[in-house]
Parts: structure tokens; sequence; C-alpha cells
């Protein structure tokens, strides 16, 4: 490496200025990356975003809280049911109602496939990107088999809005258990194939080894979360230090990295996956049954038979539908561990049906903010790998 | 039990504290504007404390709200401590006549983005930010849309890119590579 670097020492072209995005194939939606570029070096880079943004803490404003629910389906619309679940949770928190013990294993389960897919597109993707497209195969041919799941489950593959406050929007259907275990057995071929084609790969290893290393303290002051934290050797997960939904009685472990570059980046999210395929098969052993909605009736809807048949029950239908869910006056800031990161919802209620402010603490936002001074000093190649590897989904970053 | 964080603000800026408050568990204080960045500071680098990240940094504009407040503006910093596995919420009041705050940027670097996108969002300005400008919006967008008094439905028609070469050519002088 030395000698190289004393090779080229006085080999520098003039500054060329560079557009790496917002629609390039390679930024994975649509960020922009303004780049000098010395040679093939990036000397210097400057980010910008908004691209993709529509408003959404505005919009929800405007919204009853059953009807956010859509909305936020549409942060990181890869893994939709965790942005589901983080918003009920809190609003649930808020109202403090107790949710029944199916619907949480339902929503663990539900959500830590939904981790699963997001990893299994964020490592498609990035390989691509590095050149390695048979692995693009292997692993999306795997969300296509939770995806198929999600659609019998929902009616819907990538915006599920699949919880309610209080509750889910329909049970499992017959058979979901056969069908998660079965998709389950062939994600882990999966990651077994692409790691046997990468794992000892000289090129793979050349290219995300040492590059765009941050280090533990630059990760916590950019307030970095999720995979891209853990990479740099930082062990955090919301998971485990603010345990909801009974994570904290199941075996898992958080997967830590050492170097903070690509390599761990990567490798982090691998193991993730198996880890969350243990926790899917966990909870799936002890699903309990019962119903799925709260019996709470400030939030659940009456029964259809006393909808039509009885004035009170078509007068509670008719409020938590027209004037929604009616949350106490305060304020919550609450927290789940999404797929990127920690998925902060800081909402203030006014006590009517509608929320009168949303803050979403999106994971992205933080870890982008990051991107223009990590990738400066290393070639254009691999601060492609680098993007790839923050996994940065535009729709949480703009909101 | 009384939170260890309160306690020890109380202790230290007993004066600067304005209001107290434990709704649904997480408690949140109000502080006076002129020491936001000292109580901060000392979150940061007590070492009992140790708050090591600023988790969130938002606002909340209280124009409608039923329960009137004396200032129309609050910026709400989201604290979390890695190493103690505690949390605190800190509040500043912000009134309309003076729309300014000192930037935590020094303390944090996620404060770079997040008060941006509050200065872009609320109008409200962060003095000794390193490069105060809009982040979600299109540069040449008029108002601030998260404020209650902008009309949800306003459309405005933008056209002209950002060439970010301004921000660029300060990065350059910064490597010194220009003049």
């Amino acid at each position: 490496m030395t000698i190289e670097k004393e090779f080229y020492k006085d080999l520098h072209t003039e500054l060329l200025f560079v557009n790496f995005g917002p629609s390039h194939p390679a930024s994975h939606g649509t960020l922009r990356t303004f780049c000098a570029l010395d040679g093939e070096k990036v000397i210097t880079a400057v980010s910008e975003i908004g691209y993709l943004h529509r408003g959404f803490e505005k919009t929800v404003e405007h919204k009853t809280y059953n009807q956010v629910i859509p909305y936020t389906d549409r942060l990181n619309y890869v893994s939709s049911i965790m942005n589901n679940v983080g918003f009920s949770k809190a609003v649930e928190k808020m109202l403090g109602i107790t949710i029944t013990d199916r619907c949480i294993f339902i929503r663990v389960i539900i959500s830590e496939l939904m981790r699963i897919i997001d990893h299994l597109v964020c490592l498609a993707a990035l390989l691509v990107d590095l050149g390695a497209l048979t692995n693009y195969w292997y692993l999306y041919n795997k969300r296509e088999v939770v995806y198929t799941i999600l659609e019998k489950l929902t009616g819907a593959r990538l915006t599920n809005s699949f919880t309610r406050i209080g509750g889910l929007y329909r049970d499992l259907y017959d058979g979901f258990e056969d069908d998660v275990k079965f998709a389950l057995t062939d994600i882990e071929k999966a990651i077994n194939d692409v790691l046997k084609l990468n794992k000892k790969n000289k090129i793979f290893l050349d290219r995300t080894q040492d590059v765009c290393i941050v280090s533990k303290e630059d990760a916590i002051s950019y307030g970095f979360t999720g995979p891209c934290l853990r990479a740099s050797g930082v062990e955090y997960d919301v998971r485990k230090a603010n345990p909801y939904y009974y994570y904290d009685q199941f075996d898992f472990d958080i997967p830590v990295g050492e170097h903070g570059d690509t390599y761990d980046r990567i490798f982090v999210r691998f193991e993730e996956m198996n880890q969350s395929i243990k926790l899917v098969r966990q909870y799936l052993k002890k699903l309990p049954s019962g119903p799925i909605n709260s019996d709470d009736k400030r939030v659940s809807l009456p029964d259809k038979n006393d909808a039509y048949n009885n004035i009170e029950g078509l007068i509670n239908h008719f409020k938590i539908i027209y004037e929604g869910v009616k949350v106490p006056s305060g304020e919550i800031y609450d927290s789940t561990e999404a797929a990127n990161g920690e998925l902060g919802y800081y909402i203030i209620s006014d006590g009517s049906g509608t929320p009168y402010r949303v803050r979403v603490r999106p994971p992205c936002f933080y870890i982008f903010a990051s991107y223009p001074d990590i990738i400066e000093g290393y070639r254009i190649a691999d601060i492609i790998a680098t993007l790839g590897s923050l996994n940065i989904i535009a729709g949480e970053l703009d909101r | 039990m009384e939170n260890i964080t309160i306690g020890k603000l109380k202790e230290n800026f007993s004066t600067s504290i304005l209001e107290i408050n434990t709704n649904n568990g997480d408690a949140f204080v109000l502080v006076e504007k002129k020491q936001i960045i000292p109580i901060l500071t000392f979150l940061k680098n007590d070492s009992e404390l140790d708050y090591n990240m600023l988790i969130d940094l938002s606002a909340v504009d209280y124009l409608k709200h039923p329960v009137k407040k004396a200032e129309r503006f609050e910026i709400v910093y989201q604290l979390y401590s890695l190493t103690k596995n505690h949390k605190i919420r800190i509040k500043v009041s912000i009134e309309m006549k003076d729309l300014c705050v000192d930037s935590a940027t020094s303390l944090w670097k996620s404060a770079n983005w997040a008060e941006r996108e509050v200065f872009d969002m609320f109008g409200i300005k962060f003095n000794g930010h390193p490069n105060l400008r809009r982040i979600l919006t299109h540069h040449e967008f008029i108002g601030h849309p998260l404020r209650k008094d902008y009309p949800i439905k306003k459309r405005q028609i933008l056209s002209v890119n950002d060439t970010l070469m301004d921000e660029m050519e300060q990065k350059l002088r910064e490597k010194g590579l220009k003049q």
C-alpha cells in the first residue's frame, strides 16, 4: 500500500466535480451527493436530501391516529410493518392500554421477518453494486417467499398497514406457521450460499475491508443506531437496552463489529438475520391463542352484531372511525429497534382524535448525515459500496 | 426514587430550571434558553450522567394547542446515555420575537442536520451553526411548513436546482484547496 501511495504522490489531476445522484441506480433512492474528485479519489463531498420529502409530519397532524398508520408504511418502505408497530406501540403506551399476548407475538414475528427482508434487500443490492450479481438472485428470491406470506396475511406486499391502535388488522391465516417455517429454512439456505460465495472471496474482501471506517466515538456522536452503530463496536440495541414485547425473555444475541468498516456493517447484518430467524422460531413455538384486539372500548371497534343492532354499538363505532381514538393530552417519546436502528416517535396529543404533533426519529437521517464525511479519501467505487452498507432508505430519510 | 439526572440538575442549575414533568414515565425538564449549552455540556460530561448521545432534536409549535403556553415554540432534545442506559428530555422555550438558540453542534455531530431541519421546518435559527441552510425543502421555498399557521394545502412552484457549489467551496477552503 505504501509503495502505491509513494508512486502516485505527484500524480494529480484538476479537481473534477461530479454529481452522484439524485437519480442514480446505485444511490438506492433519491439521494444526491456532490463530490469533488481527484482522479478516482473523493476529496470532499456535500450531500443534499429532500427529493422524497412528502411532508409526513405535517400531513399526519390532520389525520386520526388510525389513519396515520398507512402513512408510516411509507417511511421505511422495505420493512413497513416495523414502522406500524413502532407507532402503534407509542400511542398505546400513551393511552395506557395493554394489548393481548397473541397480538404482541404476531407483531414480533412479523417484525422480525421484516427485519430479515430489510437486510436481504440491503445486502442483495449492495452485492450487486460490488458486481456480484448471482447473490442478488439468491437473496431476492427469498424475499419473495416472505412477501408471499405477507400478501396472504395482509393483502398487500409493500405497504401492509397491518397494525391498528390496540391490535391488528386481522388474525393469522391457517397454515401461517408452516409457511413461515418453510421460509426460514429457505432463507437460511440462501444466507449460507451467499456466505460461501463471499466469505473468502478476495475481491469482496478487498472491496470492503478497511473502507470508510467509522470509529466508535464518531458513530456515537453522529447518532448512529442499529447495525451501523453495532458495526463500530457499540453494543446497543433497543430490544436489549429497554426490552419491550417480551424480548428479554427470549434467547438472542447482539452481533457487534470491531472496525466499523463496510465489511463489519455487512456481516453484522448477516448475523442479525440469523438471530432474527432464531427469534421467530422461539416466538412461533410459544404463540398463544386468544383474541388479537384489546377489549378496551376506547380503541377497539365493537362487534359487527352490536354495530348493526344496538345504538350504543353504532355510536361507539361511529366515534372511533370519525373522531379517531381519543388519546389523553400529553407527550411521549417511544422507540423500537427497526431494521436500520432506533425508530422513535415523539408524539404530542391535545386530547383529541388527531395527534397535535408527530415527530419521527428516522434512523437513516442521522446515519446519512455522516456520509459526506466518512467517504472522504476513498475511491468512487468504494463510496457506492459504503452507501449500500449504510442502507439509506429515502422514504424515512426525507419523510 | 427520584431521577438522578433531575437531582443533579437541581443541584447545579437550580435557578435555570423552569419546569419538571414526568408524563408517561419519562421525564422532561424545561430550562432557560440562556443556559442551554452549559446544561447540555454538563449532562454530556458529568461522569455519573454521561449523556453521550443526542438521540433526537426537534421542535414543536404550540400556536393552536388548547393549553396556552407562554411562548410559541419549544425545542426538544432527547438525550440518551449508552453507558448508564438512561434518558432525559430537555426543552427550551423560544419566543416569536427572538427566534434563535445556541447551537449544540460543538457537543454532538448529530445536532448538525437535526438543527438544519428545525430551521427549515420552523424558522428557528441556531447561533454558531456551521451551515444553517434548508435541508428537506427546496432552497427557493418560502415559509416554514411545520408551523401551525402554514396552510397544509399551500403549493409553491420551485424550479432552479441548488448547485451546492457554495457549500462545496466552503469545504474546499477548509481543506486549503481553494483560496
